[in-house]
């Protein structure tokens, strides 16, 4: 990953254009052909830095519900219990933490019933009485970007 | 807040957005075509939908791994109710925060607020909530670093 892979990296995590010609537009923001731009796209899609390029959404604007859950579990039932919670397509991630509380779950539901019910069947399945939900009550920032030291393209330290 | 009703089209949409984009010189294209509409209709709502604010952000999505950022450190804080719009907006404001919420506690659960840190090693998540400690003033805190990912996948809404 050379300097110019790490520009491509932080202009595409804020914005992806929306074009007819999103590589051409990529492109000549960064002073390349519009194939060259394509070509690394690839090449670090395909070394699996980027996991993909799409439309996050709001699931709230879309009328959904979203928590994070955590559930205290013993620590030799962890695998199991992570399939459990698997399972569930509105889990879109689950990870192991350094916590009484150990592991850590997202959920995005069309509506709260759902979760509730979901977190039931968590909990009958896996016999844990100790899951928690915590909606968020406040947000003071989403910004999934990684920002890249040293490719800052407004002489910013990023 | 009224539920927006979403049209088939819209609903194609967030069905072909949610994912990946071809890699190719002209993507949209490419989508709208599997979608029965024309690139323009596409590229035109697809713009719609991100004004309107349902596509928070249209971009790449890295593994952050693979990008060098192995460690991503949660940040818990414990906060005044009346103390926290205050620090919620400094918290915000470092550009290591990606995501930053206020959750309700429960009994033994006394963290009110929520930063995800990302870093390039463990020690600079700590680094960054040492900072963050001093520019708030907060004290109570823990970082509960993921040990384990067992699943990360984006929202398969329609």
């Amino acid at each position: 990953m050379d300097n110019t892979d790490k520009l491509i990296l932080n202009k595409i995590q804020a914005e992806f254009p929306i074009s007819e010609r999103p590589f051409l537009e990529l492109g000549k923001e960064l002073g390349l052909e519009e194939a060259d731009a394509l070509e690394r796209v690839k090449n670090l899609k395909e070394s699996g830095i980027i996991r993909r390029i799409g439309a996050s959404f709001d699931s709230k604007k879309l009328g959904f519900k979203s928590t994070l859950c955590a559930i205290k579990v013993p620590e030799e039932r962890v695998d199991e219990v992570a399939d459990i919670i698997n399972q569930y397509p509105e889990v879109t991630h689950n990870y192991l933490r350094n916590h009484a509380y150990n592991i850590w779950f997202t959920l995005i539901t069309p509506s709260r019933e759902r979760i509730y019910q979901i977190l039931g069947e968590i909990s009958q399945k896996s016999g844990i009485l100790d899951v928690r939900e915590m909606p968020s009550t406040r947000v003071f920032k989403i910004a999934v970007n990684l920002r890249f030291k040293g490719a800052g393209n407004d002489g910013t330290d990023i | 807040m009224t539920e927006p009703i979403f049209d088939e089209t819209d609903k194609g949409l967030i069905r072909h957005l949610q994912g990946d984009i071809p890699l190719t010189e002209r993507p949209f294209r490419e989508i709208a075509e599997r979608m029965g509409i024309s690139e323009s209709m596409l590229i035109e709502r697809a713009r719609l939908f991100k004004e309107k604010g349902y596509i928070r952000r249209f971009g790449a999505t890295l593994r952050h791994r693979q990008a060098g950022f192995s460690a991503n450190g949660m940040g818990v804080w414990i906060v005044p109710e009346e103390d926290r719009e205050r620090v919620g907006k400094i918290m915000a404001t470092f550009k290591e925060v990606t995501h930053c919420y206020e959750r309700p506690s429960f009994e033994g659960w006394p963290f009110n607020l929520f930063t995800m840190i990302h870093g390039q090693s463990k020690e600079e998540c700590f680094e960054v909530a040492e900072r963050i400690s001093e520019a708030t003033g907060i004290t109570d805190y823990k970082l509960l670093f993921s040990s384990r990912e067992f699943k990360k996948t984006s929202m398969q809404y329609f």
